[in-house]
């Protein structure tokens, strides 16, 4: 009896939080993404079953994350399935190329990534964001300059002048070569007025094991984000001199951009939303609607929060414009340093 | 570790787990029994299935599955003299000699509970040896990550069956199509004829399952097998003469399953050379040595290799979670799961990921203790397991590989190159080429010259660090020990001859042209 009316006494509260719960849940989810719906079906006729999203890396990596959750976030406000699809290989080409190809009806999207700006400078194949209708950009996250924790570079002009004065001997990792962190570490050079090699590149498969071989002794520095090699940082075993960027990151407030420094210079790893060429218009309207309240809302926050990857912004127009300035900037980069067949 | 110990238990409740181990238990068994069927080509069969489930009930379908069908691989053997997978060919002549000689119940017997204690003692092995194995390769930079992968590359082709020429041209054969696509290290691409597709480069899943699958339909339709005379046991009182034979043969048991054990550990190799090796020794050290593979033929090397090679397929895990390097072809697509899962092999597995770790420690022991009831009943129905007619087999495998190979990608190339390693590895086979060194090739390859190629980077071409840092010198000392092993054997007294004429059903290559050689 005793027992009966403890336990009754405790579960009416209980209920009556999940009841509290259950109207404002309900009312939130109810007219939220109603009100979003509503303002962005530019194409009612749009979507007429699941939407296929192409991510050209692997399950489990960053941009798969990124894409993952957008296309959680883009099926509820479809209302329709949207499927994740992993296409890997080549450098990111494969994937790539399977998005230029997809249906042009809106059926077939995919994560672009800042490859797409180069795979075609290395030979490795024709295609160019030309291929592609931006719909629009969710991420950007700049290079960096990270070395051990007890390097006797206090800044970036330091190692920079360590590599002047003994060029070759600094030798640098975060990605295969020809890859992001590798054009980084080229265009950085080359902004600072040294030769493109003068700071050797060692090949790695990504940033963490660079980032491994960094603190093993193996190099000396890792052009990889801040991002990705936080872990490290924060433990204090690697410190950050710089990072590529216009402005300082909200998460590395004391680490100052390479421009302050003196070398005016910026290079990010983005990823965006896009679409094989010829969308019709109002289809790329209400996916970009979609996509700005998706990249502005709070959950977006606390993913980026969580994982530390940098928010950008760029709606479909501005993400087009953007990467024909990304290929320019990239095919420059990469003729300077020989990266180019 | 108590608290991830505790997680890993709970893990293990999850109904779904246990449904996906017994029914893969039971698909294990299954394929096991059917000559020809492999283990391997079971694996490549699972790999659609396993893409649905989460990591642990993925590597738990593995694990279980592949168990199961090293021990049903003994029932075709004793009953039809052909082995239902490579690893039970080193016996299948002594095993089918003493059915033929009335002691059938005991040799499934022996085999079934020498098979379930192989696996948990490779699985103690694992247990033991990786996360201290971990702990020291953390240390590890390309240098000795290059040796290791070596190291894997001339295990397989030294320690393969049939000739070891063969092996070596597998081997090259394996590497040459690793070569395909984007360079690892420098970023350009080769051998792709400017197809865009094959930039992606020859993807080792997919070529795996042409390899061990689809290759074997061909076989099977292009030389059919016929109607199997299948032996008749009586199961009454087996397991009583089972145990009683175990305790006599006590020694066999032991080193099969330290011989297992350790080769298991040895990156490349796996079940099938454990059981020939452990065979080997227990012919060299056994009394009765000259009584195997003759007249009666001798349950002793059925408990000894019968052991070895599960003991080897569990702690084949080992590499293959430490390194990333497998230790035999069924690790080897197991790693290629696990990297589409996003769970990436390596040192640091062992502190990311200890859940992950203790739910696959636990899988082991369940999949073997499930064994003995599964066997049991096996070896009761494996009349009727071993009529069940090609014409139904056949397609289904098919149907399951075009499957397999398309889900890896989601593309259609995977396909086409899952039918051309079909057909490469039926012409292989027909004139007696190993296949395991080709997939090895195919998946060390990459990681030889990466590894290589950061190294001497890193170094502007001094090439002496290979050799002056200790644990890289270490390595190479193995490898060349390795290496120098067929030489090793040929002087140790030999007392044997004749070792088994129906050993070669399975390959084309049985091991007497190899001993010859």
């Amino acid at each position: 009896m005793l027992m009966s009316r403890r336990a009754r006494m405790a579960i009416l509260p209980a209920v009556l939080a999940l009841v509290v719960a259950g109207c404002g849940g309900g009312g939130g989810t109810g007219s939220a993404p109603q009100a979003a719906g509503a303002g962005c079906d530019a194409a009612p006729n749009y979507p007429r079953g699941p939407v296929e999203m192409i991510v050209p890396w692997a399950a489990g990596g960053g941009t798969d994350s990124v894409a993952r959750f957008v296309g959680d976030q883009l099926a509820k406000k479809l209302d329709t399935q949207v499927n994740v699809v992993n296409r890997t290989g080549g450098s990111g080409v494969v994937g790539h190329s399977a998005i230029a190809a997809g249906r042009k009806d809106g059926s077939v999207i995919g994560m672009a990534t800042v490859e797409l700006t180069m795979m075609h400078w290395q030979g490795l194949t024709d295609l160019t964001y030309e291929k592609f209708t931006a719909i629009g950009m969710v991420n950007s996250d700049p290079a960096g300059l990270t070395v051990r924790a007890d390097a006797p570079w206090p800044d970036a002009q330091a190692l920079l002048g360590h590599v002047r004065a003994n060029p070759g001997a600094t030798r640098a990792s975060g990605t295969g070569r020809g890859g992001i962190w590798d054009l980084a570490r080229a265009g950085a050079s080359i902004a600072a007025g040294l030769p493109p090699d003068s700071i050797r590149w060692v090949p790695s498969e990504g940033a963490a094991p660079a980032l491994q071989e960094l603190v093993a002794g193996g190099i000396e520095l890792s052009t990889a984000s801040l991002v990705e090699n936080q872990t490290m940082i924060h433990a204090g075993r690697a410190k950050a001199l710089a990072v590529m960027a216009d402005e300082r990151l909200a998460k590395f407030p004391d680490v100052p951009t390479l421009k302050e420094q003196g070398v005016d210079f910026t290079m990010s790893a983005w990823r965006g939303i896009a679409g094989p060429a010829g969308m019709p218009e109002p289809v790329v309207k209400e996916l970009s609607c979609h996509l700005d309240a998706i990249v502005h809302s709070p959950e977006y926050a606390e993913f980026l929060a969580k994982t530390g990857f940098g928010l950008a912004w760029r709606d479909a127009a501005g993400f087009g414009a953007f990467m024909a300035e990304q290929d320019a900037q990239k095919g420059q980069i990469m003729k300077a340093a020989g990266l180019t067949p | 570790m108590a608290q991830d110990l505790a997680a890993a238990l709970a893990s293990l409740a999850d109904p779904t787990l246990l449904l996906v181990v017994l029914a893969c238990g039971v698909y294990g068994l299954f394929i096991g029994a059917i000559p020809g069927l492999t283990a391997t080509l079971a694996t490549a069969l699972l790999v659609p299935f396993a893409y649905f489930l989460d990591p642990l009930p993925a590597v738990a379908s593995i694990i279980t599955m592949s168990a199961m069908a090293i021990f049903a691989g003994d029932l075709p053997s004793a009953l039809v003299r052909m082995p239902g997978t490579p690893a039970s060919a080193a016996y299948t002549e002594d095993a089918y000699r003493q059915t033929q000689a009335g002691h059938g119940a005991l040799v499934l017997g022996v085999g079934l509970v020498g098979s379930a204690i192989g696996g948990i003692v490779g699985a103690v092995v694992l247990i033991v040896a990786a996360p201290a194995l971990a702990e020291f390769a953390l240390t590890f930079t390309s240098y000795e990550y290059f040796w290791v992968a070596v190291l894997g590359l001339t295990a397989s082709v030294i320690i393969s069956q049939g000739s070891q020429v063969k092996g070596a041209i597998a081997l090259l054969l394996g590497l040459l199509f690793s070569t395909v696509g984007i360079d690892v290290a420098l970023g350009y691409s080769r051998f792709t004829f400017g197809s865009e597709l094959l930039l992606a480069g020859i993807s080792f899943i997919p070529a795996m399952i042409g390899l061990f699958g689809l290759s074997e339909v061909l076989r099977n339709v292009l030389h059919p097998t016929g109607r199997l005379r299948v032996a008749r046991i009586r199961t009454a009182g087996m397991f009583r003469d089972t145990f009683r034979t175990l305790w006599r043969y006590r020694k066999g048991v032991v080193s099969g399953n330290l011989i297992g054990g350790a080769i298991g550990v040895l990156p490349g190799a796996g079940g099938d050379i454990a059981a020939w090796v452990s065979y080997a020794a227990t012919k060299n050290a056994s009394r009765e040595g000259h009584l195997f593979g003759k007249g009666e033929g001798h349950v002793e090397p059925v408990v000894s290799a019968g052991s070895a090679n599960n003991s080897a397929l569990a702690s084949a895990y080992v590499p293959t979670l430490v390194f990333g390097i497998p230790g035999d072809t069924i690790t080897a697509i197991l790693l290629g799961v696990l990297l589409v899962k996003g769970v990436q092999p390596g040192p640091e597995l062992f502190s990311t990921q200890a859940p992950l770790l203790y739910g696959i420690y636990l899988i082991f022991i369940v999949a073997n203790l499930l064994m003995l009831p599964l066997g049991y009943l096996a070896i009761r129905g494996s009349g009727q397991l071993l009529r069940v007619p090609p014409g139904v087999l056949m397609p289904i495998i098919i149907a399951f590989c075009v499957v397999g190979a398309f889900a890896i990608n989601n593309g259609w190339f995977e396909i086409v190159v899952m039918l051309a390693f079909g057909l490469l590895g039926y012409l292989l086979e027909r004139y007696g080429f190993p296949l395991a060194p080709v997939v090895l090739g195919l998946v060390l390859g990459p990681i030889v010259e990466k590894n290589f190629m950061q190294s001497v980077i890193k170094t502007d071409w001094d090439l002496l660090q290979f050799l002056t840092r200790p644990v890289s010198a270490i390595l190479m000392i193995v490898t060349v020990l390795v290496l120098v092993y067929p030489m090793l054997r040929s002087v140790w007294p030999r007392r044997r001859r004749g070792t088994g004429a129906g050993a070669g059903v399975e390959r084309a290559v049985g091991p007497d042209g190899r001993d010859e050689a």
